[in-house]
């Protein structure tokens, strides 16, 4: 089991025969996901790694019946792509373009609030529900089926508590990166809550960064809603104030988005804050056996 | 990417938005006629002169001067431009000054008194809207006022399907107690200053203090104009402001090479694939007992040749007395990027410094194996916690 997607999710691919989108295509193919096609507009009625391209979303969703987006199109036209996709019906849209302007993602994020569409992203690796279905360009291999959930502001990261969770003996349900731009669809409190509400998932990591404040909200809502163990870990302890880390989101603006508040309140709602990026998995494997004892 | 403050006045002013009127110059004869040419513009008597640097709490530092005469330009223009500007926001370095503006005296006196305020445009990230953010505490350090005084400062949430309304500048205005002339003269000012933001692609305003001045008009006195690095492919014009001489000579190199540096002041340098990783990895430095000299993500190629240029940028910092690399292969072959490290290596010639290895995921034990066998002091690590508790030894060691 799992949250979001699974092996019957009908997946296209927007920018699918650019190098990006040709490459992770064919990536997720190996991986054993239902690609069933891709969009590039001018390109419709030909054929791409064996799959039927399409010059419209909503071409694409008429003819497979598809339910999946992963986009790829590069910054200046994303906006537009999520949008295109939204508008065809898709239900979940996965952005990995990373650059695209603030401005164009405060209307994407206006337009999508009265369509049936959840955004993972943009800036991210994707999600990947182990064993059955990759949307993303993570290395698969990493995710062994298991029982624990991943949400994660960072790829490379995402990767590391993945491997750590395995070398412990556990397994990986679903990993979202959700990004590290300033403003993303998918938040960590709602891929929290997804993971709290899934049966299969016993135990969720949150991986945050400095900058914003979506891990103090999803650290507030579980507390409320505290029914599994959540193990927790904030990078940059060390980055200095008002220098950008990498990701357009990941500064450090005031008190209250700086790596330390941020593991405080975490610990305050109850989540097993790790210190080190390098004992996420052991702290896991700890807070279970406690759980079960 | 930041500008200068006469950069930012600029693009203001092409928005129509008030400013207090001013000229770059280079060097004192030129702020002498700067001066003069202010005055055949604007009929001033006395002039600032204001030292553009990137970094804000100038007037603190001593980098903001009022001259009331021409020999005083000159004489206030020579002893900043070239000074060593250190400011609550410069840390203790300093900046070095290579221009000055001379800008219109505007606190002249007349009917009504003169007031400050302070107005900043931000996106919200909790909304994912932009807001106005303003205040009739002006002239003063926002953070202090809103520590103190909470209620002084108002928010006003912009919907992006319509744009800043004619109520909102409106409510800005009545809600800084203006009246009369100074009222329309700041519902002009929100609207355009908004107008300009959203145009832009800029990612902040800060304006501070916004001037009403003693015959009522509304002007911008400083400007902090930040872009949002995203948009500015779409403003070339913009991109063109930038000034690589406020910027760490080394991060501006490695944005050269594509690769994301940032300039740190511990001893322990890091590469690192992917930006949470990379902050990561600092942290990891930081329990081991040393400080991080740098972030660098080398992002997803970590071929031979970016690993070559990340060493060389990592080694231009003097205080690095390690180096850290941590790679999660994924798409990336952990043993290419041995290859990488290996051959960058051999390049370089010498490298003066432990290096710590610590290569995971794909093909990570046959990464291991030809830095084993390459004869390298190189101390190499698969698990995150290895490659700690060497970093941990190396500093022990005493480096």
């Amino acid at each position: 089991m799992s949250i979001l997607v699974n092996k019957n999710n009908k997946i296209i691919v927007q920018g699918f025969t650019g190098s990006e989108g040709t490459f992770h295509a064919q990536q997720m193919l190996e991986y054993g996901t239902n690609v069933v096609g891709g969009v590039t507009p001018g390109k419709g009625g030909s054929m791409h790694l064996d799959r039927p391209v399409f010059n419209t979303v909503s071409d694409a969703v008429k003819q497979t019946g598809a339910d999946v987006s992963i986009v790829f199109v590069p910054p200046a036209f994303a906006a537009d792509a999520i949008m295109e996709a939204a508008e065809a019906g898709i239900g979940l849209v996965v952005a990995i373009t990373e650059g695209i302007p603030v401005k164009d993602m405060i209307m994407v994020k206006e337009y999508l609030k009265d369509k049936h569409t959840r955004l993972i992203g943009p800036n991210c690796p994707g999600i990947i529900t182990a064993g059955e279905c990759k949307v993303g360009i993570m290395p698969g291999f990493v995710f062994m089926p298991g029982k624990i959930g991943i949400v994660s502001k960072s790829g490379t990261l995402t990767y590391e508590a993945a491997d750590q969770v395995v070398k412990a003996g556990m397994g990986i349900s679903t990993a979202i990166g959700i990004g590290g731009d300033p403003i993303i669809g998918t938040t960590t409190k709602e891929a929290v809550e997804l993971f709290m509400n899934d049966p299969e998932t016993e135990g969720i990591i949150m991986i945050g960064e400095i900058g914003g404040g979506l891990e103090a909200e999803a650290a507030r809502w579980i507390k409320e809603n505290h029914r599994k163990p959540v193990v927790g870990f904030i990078a940059g302890q060390t980055a200095p104030p008002g220098r950008r880390m990498g990701h357009a989101g990941a500064i450090v603006g005031g008190a209250e988005d700086t790596a330390a508040a941020k593991m405080k309140i975490m610990s305050e709602c109850g989540i097993h804050v790790c210190e080190s990026p390098a004992v996420i998995g052991s702290t896991m494997a700890k807070v279970l056996n406690k759980v079960m004892a | 990417m930041n500008i200068h403050e006469y950069q930012g006045k600029s693009i203001l002013k092409s928005f129509g938005v008030g400013i207090q009127e001013g000229i770059v110059a280079q060097n004192p004869d030129e702020a002498v006629k700067a001066a003069q040419e202010l005055t055949q513009q604007t009929g001033t008597n006395w002039w600032v002169v204001k030292a553009q640097i990137h970094a804000g709490g100038r007037g603190k530092g001593g980098g903001v001067k009022l001259a009331k005469s021409l020999d005083e330009v000159k004489e206030k223009a020579s002893a900043i431009i070239g000074m060593n500007l250190v400011t609550p926001q410069t840390g203790p370095s300093g900046r070095k000054v290579h221009q000055v503006l001379i800008a219109q005296d505007v606190y002249y006196p007349g009917e009504s008194p003169v007031k400050e305020f302070y107005m900043s445009v931000l996106l919200d990230r909790q909304s994912g809207r932009n807001i106005i953010m303003y205040s009739t505490e002006g002239g003063m350090d926002i953070e202090e006022v809103a520590e103190k005084s909470p209620e002084k400062i108002h928010k006003e949430e912009i919907d992006p399907k319509v744009g800043i309304q004619a109520f909102q500048a409106r409510k800005v205005a009545f809600n800084l107690g203006l009246s009369g002339k100074s009222f329309k003269e700041m519902t002009a000012f929100v609207s355009n200053l908004y107008k300009a933001y959203d145009t832009i692609d800029a990612s902040l305003f800060e304006i501070n203090p916004v001037l009403k001045t003693s015959d009522d008009k509304i002007i911008a006195v400083d400007a902090k104009v930040n872009f949002d690095d995203n948009g500015l492919i779409r403003h070339p014009h913009y991109a063109a402001m930038r000034d690589i001489r406020e910027e760490d000579p080394t991060e501006v190199e490695a944005g050269e090479h594509n690769l994301n540096y940032v300039k740190l002041d511990g001893n322990v340098g890091c590469m690192v694939n992917g930006a949470g990783l990379a902050m990561a990895t600092m942290d990891i430095i930081k329990l081991a007992g040393g400080e991080p000299a740098n972030f660098l993500d080398v992002g997803g190629t970590a071929n031979a040749a970016r690993v070559e240029q990340a060493f060389r940028i990592i080694l231009k910092d003097p205080n690095v007395k390690a180096i850290l690399v941590n790679i999660f292969g994924g798409i990336v072959r952990c043993d290419r990027v041995a290859q990488g490290i290996v051959d960058a290596y051999k390049n370089i010639g010498s490298i003066p410094v432990p290096i710590i290895v610590r290569l995971q995921g794909t093909n990570a034990v046959e990464a291991k194996n030809i830095i084993d066998k390459s004869g390298l002091k190189v101390y190499s690590a698969i698990q995150l916690k290895e490659a700690a508790d060497l970093v941990n030894e190396v500093l022990k060691k005493g480096i």
